[in-house]
């Protein structure tokens, strides 16, 4: 990208990047990062469909596949979903909200750049072990239960030095949006007036400031019990593997919410574009994402059901998870009240968003089915389980996140990008997706358990599907890149409001925005 | 930034310092679950965790009507290389009697062993029910090399337990001593 600056001596090269201090700059790094992160994740799971593609052995042995899985899991969540979000909130919140850059932004730069190596430390003794030095990656499993995060090997331990980091910069992040939201908007724009995209960030923000320390807290006990002689999760030592669970799904639950709130608040602003209707339901969408982002700091233990609980816990928990889905679907009402009537057209941006409303509400709904205590029981680590919270996860940090990079591709690049090969990219990711996860609600019930490399042979068709199906949704991200690439590289000129319907202060800009956004802030009436 | 701060920049650095201050109190509440969570259990009597004695109160009647299954289970843990066993695999008693159980362990090896016991009752709604007066659990056992011994349990069940509860295991996990450090 190359702007005219005002700037007279910008560092070039790699020290533009290292030093920079443009929320633009540090977007674009926080999505690219993002998607190195979802490559390897998915190379990753690639090696682990593989595995399953047939029941045996045939690829690789159960210690490798534990790395697999859990490595998975940490750099999808922590590497690939957060950054993403983060890397939006960056490009578009000082955009949207009229101010000229965030914040704080040294701050900013550093909350980037402790992300890199806290990768390489998860991955490092993953690639060691493959080398033959050491006992390999963390194999726990991501939730890194007690008592086994404290006998494994010493991949446990640059899990959770990485964890420290990860969390460390999610926190920096988070008090970075908070402050730019409440102190730099445009003059006039009340919170109440305020873009959905920054409410459901704001939400996602004051979360993690709650939720990442206790988990930096809860890995700092497991460091502890493994090298310093104390025993929160020790049995033998009067302590209980169970509060380890507690700690972890009290960061874990809400997380959930973490990864959805901010393309929650995306989604909104595409589907007003292309159904070319205001938003509906604007404050009962902001008081949703409220409701939503109280209880979901009051339902972890929904996950422990089969840990032992008493029946009364059970009951709390069953009865106040289920209660999130009424907040949930005043959300989806509110989206599907704004394309009622619409003179709707269905560019790239809409299908990716239309892909995660119909595809998020399956996650929603099987959630509720995992939420009943006396269901779960059966469905617990059964990959019903997977099926369902890929349904929910997938649509959400990836389809949902593609349908705002390619809404504002355009305004970011100044180019048009390849609508035909996006649409592509959109039909490929949704028979993908359906085909690899679709079949696991089915073995799930039949009662295969996850985390396991091996099965029963009559769930082999499913898993052979399945694994046709993630091939097929891997290469899906492959069309996204080049589309992407060609985009940055040209195309059609893109106009200011680069689409027809799209409303807010972001699209006042030229396309691509100047360096600093607004230099001379809009006053809102 | 050299230039003087601007009161923009100024309340920008002040809330982003209040912020950074909830952390560090998120950080410090998650430490805190560790002991909070000890309180709860204690507190609602769930997990097992109640370790003290528990004499019967005076008046309580032993409840003739009923008896309850008392079952006995036994489970040296990895690391722990012992014969560990229940003397008895299980015993009917009435609710308020005082019981007696008794259970056996030797130490096959030629090096000394010590270690503890962790009680565990199922189903977790009889665990409020069930006390003990006086078990091998509330002390670390040390073993001579080829020792064996016999270990024993007293404990009550309260007249209280529900109807519906005809059925209690205790079993033990026994691990060895931690290092102290």
């Amino acid at each position: 990208m190359s702007h005219d600056t005002p700037h007279d001596a910008l560092p070039t090269g790699m020290k533009r990047w290292l030093y920079t201090t443009n929320h633009k700059d540090i977007g674009t790094m926080y999505l690219v990062f993002a998607l190195i992160m979802l490559l390897t994740g998915g190379a990753m799971i690639l090696a682990v469909r593989a595995e399953l593609f047939q029941p045996g052995l045939q690829l690789m042995q159960p210690d490798l596949f534990n790395q697999l899985i859990t490595l998975h899991g940490l750099v999808m969540v922590f590497g690939a979903a957060m950054p993403a979000a983060t890397g939006l909130a960056n490009w578009m919140l000082p955009m949207m909200l009229g101010a000229p850059d965030m914040a704080l932004p040294r701050l900013n730069n550093w909350s980037f750049w402790i992300l890199p190596p806290a990768a390489l430390l998860l991955v490092t003794p993953f690639i060691l072990g493959l080398a033959g030095v050491g006992t390999g990656a963390v194999d726990t499993g991501w939730t890194m239960y007690a008592p086994l995060s404290i006998q494994t090997g010493w991949g446990m331990d640059f899990a959770i030095f990485s964890v420290h980091m990860l969390g460390a910069s999610s926190i920096l992040a988070s008090i970075n949006v908070i402050v730019t939201i409440l102190n730099m908007r445009a003059p006039g724009m009340t919170l109440m007036k305020m873009p959905m995209f920054a409410w459901g960030f704001l939400m996602t923000a004051t979360l993690l400031i709650i939720i990442m320390p206790v988990l930096a807290g809860g890995v700092t006990m497991v460091l502890m019990d493994r090298h310093f002689g104390t025993h929160f999760f020790n049995a033998a030592g009067g302590g209980d593997p169970v509060l380890w669970e507690h700690i972890f799904w009290f960061m874990g639950h809400p997380e959930v919410y973490v990864l959805l709130l901010p393309i929650a608040g995306a989604i909104p602003h595409v589907l007003s574009a292309f159904a070319r209707k205001p938003i509906y339901g604007y404050k009962a969408q902001v008081y949703s994402l409220w409701a939503i982002t109280f209880l979901s700091v009051v339902v972890w233990a929904h996950h422990m059901f089969t840990s032992g609980m008493s029946v009364g816990g059970q009951l709390y928990f069953m009865y106040s998870t289920m209660l999130i889905s009424l907040p949930l679907a005043v959300l989806f009402f509110c989206w599907i009240a704004t394309l009622w009537r619409g003179a709707m057209s269905f560019e790239a941006p809409m299908l990716f968003a239309l892909g995660f409303v119909t595809l998020f509400g399956w996650g929603g709904l099987t959630g509720l089915v995992l939420a009943d205590a006396a269901a779960d029981a059966q469905y617990h680590n059964a990959y019903f389980l997977v099926a369902h919270f890929h349904y929910a996860l997938y649509p959400t940090t990836v389809m949902g996140v593609m349908a705002a990079v390619y809404f504002w591709l355009p305004k970011w690049t100044g180019h048009m990008y390849n609508e035909r090969l996006a649409k592509v990219h959109f039909w490929v990711a949704f028979v993908g997706m359906n085909l690899t996860f679709l079949p696991q609600f089915f073995v799930g019930l039949a009662g295969m358990p996850r985390r396991i490399p091996d099965y029963a042979l009559q769930f082999a068709e499913f898993n052979m599907l399945s694994s046709v199906g993630s091939l097929i949704l891997g290469v899906s991200h492959l069309i996204f890149i080049y589309v992407v690439i060609q985009c940055v590289r040209g195309g059609a000129k893109a106009e200011s409001r680069a689409w027809e319907g799209a409303n807010g202060l972001e699209w006042t800009l030229s396309s691509p925005p100047p360096y600093h956004s607004f230099d001379v802030q809009p006053v809102v009436r | 930034m050299s230039e003087p701060a601007t009161p923009l920049a100024v309340a920008n650095r002040r809330l982003a310092y209040k912020l950074g201050g909830v952390a560090v109190l998120a950080l410090g509440f998650g430490f805190a679950l560790a002991p909070l969570y000890d309180v709860f259990c204690q507190l609602t009597g769930i997990n097992g965790k109640v370790e003290q004695f528990n004499l019967p109160p005076s008046q309580m009647k032993v409840d003739r009507s009923r008896s309850v299954q008392v079952r006995f289970l036994s489970q040296p843990m990895p690391g722990m290389p012992i014969e560990f066993h229940p003397s008895q695999s299980s015993l009917s008693i009435h609710p308020g009697d005082i019981i007696l159980a008794r259970y056996w362990v030797r130490n096959p090896t030629d090096t000394p062993l010590a270690g503890n016991a962790v009680p565990s009752i199922s189903p977790g709604a009889a665990n409020a029910y069930f006390k003990k007066i006086d078990c091998f659990c509330f002390r670390e056992q040390t073993l001579a090399p080829g020792e064996e011994r016999e270990l024993a349990v007293t404990f009550w069940v309260d007249s209280a337990l529900p109807k519906s509860i005809t059925d209690i295991t205790l079993s033990y996990a026994f691990y060895g001593a931690v290092k102290k450090s």
